[in-house]
């Protein structure tokens, strides 16, 4: 999750000038919009439902230790085998010396974020490992070098045209710019890569504590391809993504699939227990999973911690009028949106994200769409309040800050400083309201103050 | 029944007019108001922009000047739910001023809140005649849950016919600081509301909060599209015949 070469205003302006894909964006939401609303509805009670999901969320946070501990006694019990990463590093060390020790030539992927997170690909390229993303919107995003703009769609900014441009390169031939065409264009490529492969990599939706097994949604199909075709299979997970039992996964289940696409149901759920067993027809010879920290554990026992309770379903960044205008890129890690706005800063370290926490207008639209209620648009607040006690150089702003404080403490000077709003000053091209007057007209002061008025015509009343 | 007046920093600078609104309404429902001459601005703003310090400061004072007062009545969505929901927050440390600041919190109301759930305000005398849309600001709505009341008194004014808003629980990008902090998103969030706007085919836009009314108003005007608007107490208190 590193910082590209650009700072957050460059990102911001490349967002807004890319009409393809706030076209996109903005009509992705509009339908989301419509779809969740009624998909919601048919749950009945739609805020007992998050209630429940924010609860089994935080209990299973507040109790992470023992769930984790649970979970990977369980994992070994079938046979598997668990690993902890405290950081990227340690995490692509694991998984490359697997991949040796098997001697991998050809890794596939599907459906993992934290892979993205910890920059796998490269560290498997760099040992000579050939990786392919096997879900449509990750391979499509390998192929063209780039990076993920949504957290359920990543290559939601791409259009048809691009894909297909992309895809020619690579085929070698001009592909029409068909989805059909493009989605057989991929399956064929992808199709001997599959049975190729000697290890199959995928994340984790949930871990269930109590049996530990590995449950991954998708609307593709390739998790079962990619788990159970190579001979070693390794999953990467986020060391938040536990629940204790089945029972609590059903309620989570239910949410995920509402809240990412509006969907009623996931088209696939694919629950994994362990390696192949005697007299299983197929399932890999070898299980790994990677259980990664790298920079989560900072949360806990924080004020922030509800933040690990994010299922990643990416209906925050649907409702973001933010991200509506600016895009997934600008936010620069690699989960953006509302919740990038608040880990991502959080995970790393907080002045050189400290942008992020003022890329928001506070509508509170994300947090009214959690589905397990983190307060994103709070915490956002709390962000700046960080922001403000540790960075250095916003000294001026700090100045206005304090002096406005103490202005509004006391009643004659504060009224000095409502007669000076007036002031031609202010509101010229140097003053502080430059940057509103440079697309905004300020409203013209009036005449006389709300208070003048009152004194004049109530005078002796309070 | 007697209430005390938070006129609101922009009000009272820019938009006189919206607080003598809001004085002439509940005059005329036959309620007293007063203007405690000390009060001055909530805090929002150092609040929003991270400076919590300078923030308890404002809170501070405005506890102080209105805690004797039985209702407190703002004609701001956003300036009353900082009142209610953050001024207990911000004093999560000092026990005594927490439980000051609870006390201001309930009974703070916003103005058409307090119109029909404190008044139950039955008639106006007011006509407006015109077609206009409702801009539900996100502190209103997300924030003090909102939604109908405003909706309601206005339904109470002779002539006044209201459209829907295409996408109207979109923020419009005011958000305070944000406003200056990232201009460019807050202008893109503006110029969409009022695409949204025109759709709707109003030629009056009504809303409960004046930082709304200064951005959505001050770049319609820049792009030279004059959208009409005001703050429901100004459409309440334009008198009939
Ligand atoms: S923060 Fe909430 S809405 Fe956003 S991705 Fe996570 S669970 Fe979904």
């Amino acid at each position: 999750m590193s910082m590209p070469n650009q700072t957050f205003r460059t990102r911001v302006s490349e967002g807004l000038q890319d009409a393809y894909r706030r076209n996109v964006v903005g009509k992705v939401q509009d339908y989301f919009r419509a779809m969740r609303n009624n998909i919601f509805e048919e749950l009945g009670n739609v805020e007992e439902w998050r209630e429940r999901a924010a609860q089994i969320r935080s209990h299973t946070i507040e109790n992470l230790d023992a769930y984790l501990e649970m979970f990977s006694e369980n994992i070994q019990k079938n046979g598997g085998h668990v690993a902890f990463a405290a950081d990227a590093a340690e995490a692509n060390r694991y998984i490359q010396s697997v991949a040796k020790q098997h001697e991998v030539k050809t890794v596939v992927k599907s459906k993992s974020m934290v892979t993205e997170e910890i920059h796998l690909n490269g560290a498997l390229e760099d040992i000579g490992v050939e990786v392919f993303e096997t879900d449509l919107g990750e391979f499509i995003i390998q192929l063209d070098n780039d990076r993920p703009s949504h957290i359920v769609g990543p290559a939601m900014h791409k259009s048809k045209q691009q894909v297909a441009e992309i895809f020619s390169k690579k085929a070698g031939e001009t592909l029409p710019a068909d989805a059909q065409e493009l989605g057989r264009f991929a399956r064929e490529y992808l199709r001997d890569k599959f049975f190729r492969a000697d290890m199959g990599i995928t994340g984790c939706n949930f871990g269930v504590a109590e049996s530990g097994s590995v449950v991954i949604v998708s609307n593709e199909g390739n998790v079962e391809m990619t788990s159970s075709l190579p001979r070693v299979h390794v999953v990467v997970m986020g060391m938040e993504r536990l629940v204790p039992s089945w029972e609590e996964l059903d309620v989570l289940i239910s949410l995920l699939p509402r809240s990412a696409t509006g969907q009623r149901t996931i088209s696939y759920a694919t629950a994994i227990h362990g390696p192949k067993r005697e007299n299983d027809l197929d399932g890999p010879e070898e299980w790994h999973v990677v259980i990664v920290d790298n920079g989560r554990s900072k949360l806990l026992g924080t004020k922030y911690q509800q933040a690990l309770n994010c299922i990643r379903c990416g209906n925050c960044s649907n409702v973001c009028p933010v991200y509506r205008h600016i895009g997934g890129h600008a936010y620069g890690g690699v989960y953006n949106g509302p919740i990038g706005a608040v880990i991502t800063p959080l995970m790393e370290n907080l002045p050189e994200w400290k942008e992020l926490a003022f890329a928001s207008s506070l509508c509170g639209a994300c947090t009214e769409a959690c589905p397990v209620k983190i307060p994103l648009h709070e915490y956002l607040i709390e962000l700046r309040h960080d922001v403000t006690e540790t960075s250095e150089d916003t000294w001026s702003e700090r100045m206005v800050a304090h002096l406005f404080g103490t202005a509004t403490a006391h009643p004659s000077l504060y009224e000095m400083g409502q007669k000076a709003a007036r002031l031609p000053f202010l509101s010229s091209a140097a003053g502080p309201m430059k940057a509103w007057q440079e697309n905004r007209d300020l409203p013209e002061p009036a005449k006389q103050t709300f208070r003048d008025w009152w004194r004049q015509h109530k005078g002796g009343e309070r | 029944m007697k209430v005390a007046l938070f006129v609101t920093c922009l009000a009272d600078v820019f938009f006189p007019d919206v607080g003598k609104s809001v004085v002439q309404v509940l005059e005329s429902q036959g309620v007293e108001v007063v203007f405690p001459p000390d009060q001055t601005c909530c805090g929002q703003v150092t609040f929003n922009s991270g400076y919590w310090e300078d923030s308890k400061k404002s809170a501070k004072h405005f506890i102080e000047v209105f805690e004797n007062e039985e209702y407190i009545i703002a004609p701001s969505g956003s300036c009353a739910s900082m009142i209610r929901l953050h001024y207990p927050k911000l004093f999560e440390d000092e026990p005594n001023w927490k439980k000051r600041a609870e006390q201001v919190a309930e009974r703070v109301y916003e103005f058409s809140e307090f119109l029909v759930h404190v008044l139950g305000l039955e008639q106006l005398q007011a006509s407006f005649p015109a077609k206009a849309t409702y801009h539900q600001s996100c502190h209103m709505g997300r924030g003090l849950g909102l939604i109908n009341e405003p909706l309601q008194v206005l339904s109470k004014v002779e002539g006044l016919q209201i459209e829907p808003l295409p996408n109207q629980e979109d923020c419009c990008g005011f958000g305070g600081t944000f406003s200056v902090k990232m201009p460019e998103i807050s202008v893109a969030m503006a110029s969409e509301k009022i695409k949204h706007i025109n759709e709707s085919g109003a030629d009056l836009v009504i809303t409960s909060d004046l930082g709304c009314l200064m951005h959505i108003g001050g770049f319609a005007k820049r792009q030279g599209n004059g959208i009409r608007m005001l703050h429901v107490a100004e459409v309440l208190a334009n008198q009939k015949g």
